[in-house]
Parts: C-alpha cells; sequence; structure tokens
C-alpha cells in the first residue's frame, strides 16, 4: 500500500509533488483508518501534550522509580547543567535532562507516550522539544514533525522490530533516535532525502546494542541510553544536514538492525540474563529490589 | 508485511513502566472485567512465565488490579490500584504458577461472583500494550478487543447460529469474523463474533430472548 519502505517513500513523495514526508505520512494514514487529518493531528497533539508532560516533570518534582535505581537524576542532570554548564553545550544537555525525566516519570509507573515503547520513551520528546525550542518552531511545525519521526517508525516495524526482546536495545532506542532524527531534520528544513539519511546514521550508530536491563526492570541502563539516544537522534541530523550521507540507504539499515537482532542471543534480549544485568553489582541490586 | 498506524509507534498513551507488562495487564484486567459483566467481590490472579516472575517490579499485579477495577492503562490512578481495590472491598491476590504451553506473559483472572460462584478469563499480552485473550471459562477463543465483540453461550442446537447472524442483520451489525466451540454434542457451546459496529444493550437484549442462548458478553473495544 502507498509505500512501506525508504525507497517507496520517497518515490511516492516525488510523484505527487511532496516535499515533506509528514505529508506522505499523513496521507498513508488517512488511507490505512480512513480518520481525517484533522483527527490524526489531533491526536499527535495529544500526544505530544502527554511527552511535553513527561519530559518536564521529574526535572522540578521528586519521582520514586519503583526500583529506586535512577531516581532523581534528571534533576541533577539539570542542575549541572544550570550551575556548571554542561561540556556538551546547552542545548545538549537540556535534551538529555528531558529524556532522563520521561524514563524517570515511566520507571515510577507515571504517564508517558511510547515511542515506540516505553522504555525509548524519552528519546524523541528529548530531541524534538529541545530542538523546536531551539529552533523556535510553530507548534503545526512541530506536530509535523512527530508525524514524520512515527512514519520512520512504522516503516520499521514493518520491516524490522522495535521490540527489545526481539531485536535488542538497538530495536528500540535505535528505533527511536531514527525516528528523532528524522523528525529534527524536517524541523530544520532538510530534505526528506537527508531526513532518511539522518535515521539511517542514528540506526549505524547503535547497531548491534544490547538489552540488558539490571533486574528485568526498565531503569538501568535504559535512562542513560535515553540520554544518548536523544545526542545521537541530533548529531545524526547535523550529520546529514551538514550534507554527509549514510553509508548505506536506509532501508538496508533497518535490514541490518533485524539481521543483527536475530543473531543476538536470547541472553542479551530483555531477560536480564546478559550485559550489565549479569554483572555481579547488578545482581545484588536485584536481590535487594526483589527481597531475595 | 502488514502496514502499521503510526500510532502503533507514537504511543500508547500509557502508565509506565512496560507496554507489555503493565499497559497490556490493564488491558487484560479491563477486558476480563467487560467479559464477566458481574458483580465480583475477589479476583484470584494465576501468572505465568515472565508475568510470574517479575509481576513485582513493572507493576504488572498493579496493571491487572487497574483494569479490573474498570481503569484505562493511561489512568494516573493504576499505581494505588491495590489500595483502591482494598477501599472497594474487593480482595486480590496473586499467584506465580504455571499455566502451561502459553505465551510468556499469560494470565488467568479469577473472579469470585457476588452472586456466588466463580468465572475467569484467561489472556496473554503479546506485545506493544496488545492483548489475546484465549480462554473464557473453560471455552478456547481468540478476542483481541481491538474490535466490538459478542460472547454468546448457548445449546449446541441447529439454527442457533443463523438465529443469531439474523438479530445482528437486523441491527445493521456487520460480523467481521466469528468462532464456534461446543464441548459435546447437543452440549454447552460459545460463539465468538467480532463486529464492525458498537454493539447496544438493545442487540444483547434481542440476542439474550432466542430461545438456545444463554449467555450474552459484549465487550466494546478497550483504549
Amino acid at each position: 500500500m502507498m509505500y512501506q519502505t525508504g525507497a517507496q517513500l520517497l518515490e511516492y513523495m516525488k510523484q505527487n509533488e511532496m516535499t515533506k514526508i509528514s505529508e506522505a505520512v499523513l496521507a498513508k494514514e488517512m488511507l490505512l483508518t480512513g480518520k481525517s487529518e484533522e483527527e490524526i493531528r489531533s491526536r499527535t497533539a495529544e500526544h505530544y501534550a502527554v511527552m511535553k508532560q513527561s519530559a518536564a516533570r521529574a526535572l522540578t518534582e521528586k519521582v520514586e522509580t519503583v526500583g529506586g535505581m535512577i531516581s532523581g537524576d534528571s534533576r541533577k542532570m539539570e542542575d549541572y547543567r544550570k550551575t556548571s554548564g554542561s561540556l556538551c553545550g546547552d542545548t545538549i544537555a537540556r535534551a538529555m535532562a528531558r529524556a532522563l525525566s520521561c524514563s524517570e516519570v515511566n520507571a515510577s509507573m507515571g504517564r508517558i507516550c511510547a515511542a515506540p515503547t516505553a522504555g525509548a520513551c524519552g528519546i524523541l520528546p528529548a530531541a524534538v522539544i529541545t530542538v523546536s525550542e531551539e529552533l523556535n518552531a510553530s507548534p503545526d511545525e512541530v506536530i509535523d514533525a512527530m508525524i514524520a519521526a512515527a512514519g520512520v517508525g512504522a516503516i520499521i516495524t514493518e520491516n524490522a522490530t522495535v521490540s527489545g526482546a526481539e531485536g535488542g536495545c538497538q530495536a528500540e532506542c535505535g528505533t527511536a533516535a531514527a525516528m528523532a532524527a528524522a523528525a529534527v531534520v524536517q524541523l530544520r528544513g532538510g530534505s526528506a532525502d537527508a531526513a532518511l539519511c539522518a535515521a539511517g546514521i542514528a540506526l549505524e550508530n547503535i547497531l548491534g546494542l544490547v538489552c540488558d536491563p539490571i533486574a528485568g526492570i526498565v531503569e538501568a541502563p535504559c535512562a542513560k541510553r535515553n540520554a544518548s539516544g536523544t545526542v545521537n537522534a541530533i548529531l545524526s541530523a547535523d550529520l546529514a544536514l551538514a550534507g554527509i550521507r549514510s553509508d548505506v540507504p536506509f532501508d538496508e539499515v533497518v535490514d541490518a538492525m533485524y539481521r543483527v537482532g536475530r543473531a543476538l542471543p536470547t541472553s542479551l534480549r530483555e531477560t536480564a540474563l546478559g550485559g550489565v544485568a549479569a554483572a555481579p553489582s547488578a545482581k545484588e541490586i536485584s536481590r535487594r529490589i526483589f527481597g531475595r | 508485511m502488514a502496514d502499521h498506524s503510526i500510532f502503533e509507534v507514537l504511543g500508547p498513551v500509557m502508565i509506565g513502566p512496560s507496554s507489555s507488562h503493565t499497559a497490556g495487564a490493564a488491558r487484560l484486567g479491563r477486558a476480563a472485567r467487560q467479559i464477566c459483566g458481574k458483580k465480583f467481590n475477589a479476583v484470584h490472579f494465576l501468572l505465568h512465565g515472565s508475568f510470574a516472575k517479575t509481576y513485582r517490579g513493572h507493576g504488572t499485579d498493579k496493571a491487572l488490579a487497574a483494569g479490573v477495577l474498570g481503569m484505562m492503562p493511561y489512568d494516573e490512578n493504576l499505581k494505588d490500584a491495590l489500595a483502591i481495590a482494598q477501599r472497594h472491598g474487593i480482595a486480590l491476590s496473586f499467584e506465580p504458577t504455571d499455566l502451561g504451553d502459553c505465551h510468556e506473559n499469560t494470565a488467568r483472572i479469577i473472579f469470585s461472583l457476588t452472586e456466588g460462584g466463580t468465572f475467569y478469563v484467561q489472556g496473554s499480552s503479546v506485545g506493544g500494550g496488545s492483548i489475546l485473550i484465549t480462554d473464557i471459562d473453560g471455552f478456547e477463543t481468540e478476542i483481541s478487543g481491538e474490535y466490538p465483540t459478542i460472547v454468546i453461550g448457548h445449546t449446541d442446537k441447529p439454527g442457533v447460529i443463523s438465529e443469531v447472524s439474523t438479530v445482528l442483520a437486523e441491527a445493521g451489525i456487520n460480523i467481521g469474523v466469528m468462532r464456534v466451540k461446543r464441548r459435546e454434542r447437543g452440549m454447552q457451546a460459545s460463539m465468538t463474533i467480532e463486529t464492525d459496529e458498537k454493539l447496544s444493550a438493545a442487540v444483547t437484549e434481542e440476542l439474550m430472548k432466542l430461545e438456545h442462548v444463554n449467555t450474552v458478553r459484549v465487550l466494546n473495544p478497550i483504549g
């Protein structure tokens, strides 16, 4: 139907003289679901509002996470940014704090919007909120960017997986970063081709990343990977906007991610049996949380 | 390769931390409550596989409890569901167990009915918050909860299926999927019907009037 790959998306846009990825994504969503453009845009805006709340909440409010491993991290980052200034620069530091906030809210059983999953829910909000703030983007431009991001995520879902249990962290945080990279390129006025290059670069950058949650719960190292995934998205967007191309086309990176995911042993796919989750200190944390 | 709505990757809006172990569990509980459709004063949850091993860390117990209390997966009261149940005088218990050959994230939700007796619903959280109800009080089924669904308990007699479909047709309701199961010939049987249109109380009443129809349960889509 219309398109299912990045290459088909670009071809569809060319035939229909579209310039933004979000135009094609909207057209497909309308055909697929029978919903109007208005309905799709307003639902996107509702989801974005939830994202904004979760990106801000833990910066000012103390939230207790279930495992207690990451409580207060976003505030630490925010305070450090404000008092000492960040080595990464203020924009990146703000984005990192926001990503951590989303992860903390998620881990404390607060309300979030999965993008594409709950474990990776900080990356897209952090990147889009921060860059749109930086660029003074209009609300409509932000909604368009979110729709473009969702379109890129849908292509990955259709051709690979976004589940950590199936493809490792690269499938969750990698997809989130790819979605965010494409959104950021569109926000900055880059071409659809550049947006897909940015998505490809973001995925390529963390190809092979394993899913190894300590104690099997969505806190650590998940929160830090949301912070690094956000930076990955913004830097990949910058590379693509500079005219640097993805080493292989986006669709081939997606395919490579899927094949790498399937090659990962079960111990590195959300089972908490490998990676840092298998480290002695991680096992100690697990015993503390579960009382055994 | 199936097409996917963008809201599968830009959503769901939910209470964390896990779409499968929290949001899916809440939807499972809510679906079970709707299918049960009767007042209850206690619920026993049998937890299987990953649900049994990790339910505390993911708040699966709270999410299941929130669901049977009727909360949506994005309700911020979800984290307090155990206390809320207590305030409503509903006794909840959780038991990690082995339910045999089923999905890693499976729960059997057993209601103790106020009128006496028990009723159970078994289902799995199959990823991204999606669910599949697989067993309704001893009858195998497959309900996703994505579409309006009718579950009819009837006596296995000729003509019942046609009578049911006539009632639906007259109400302007289109049948998308229909499955029929029975225990023994001529005995208790069960029909699961997914429709395109939402189901009203009037339709349920009409179906209940049919001679060999014993129970009618309606499950409208869960958010």
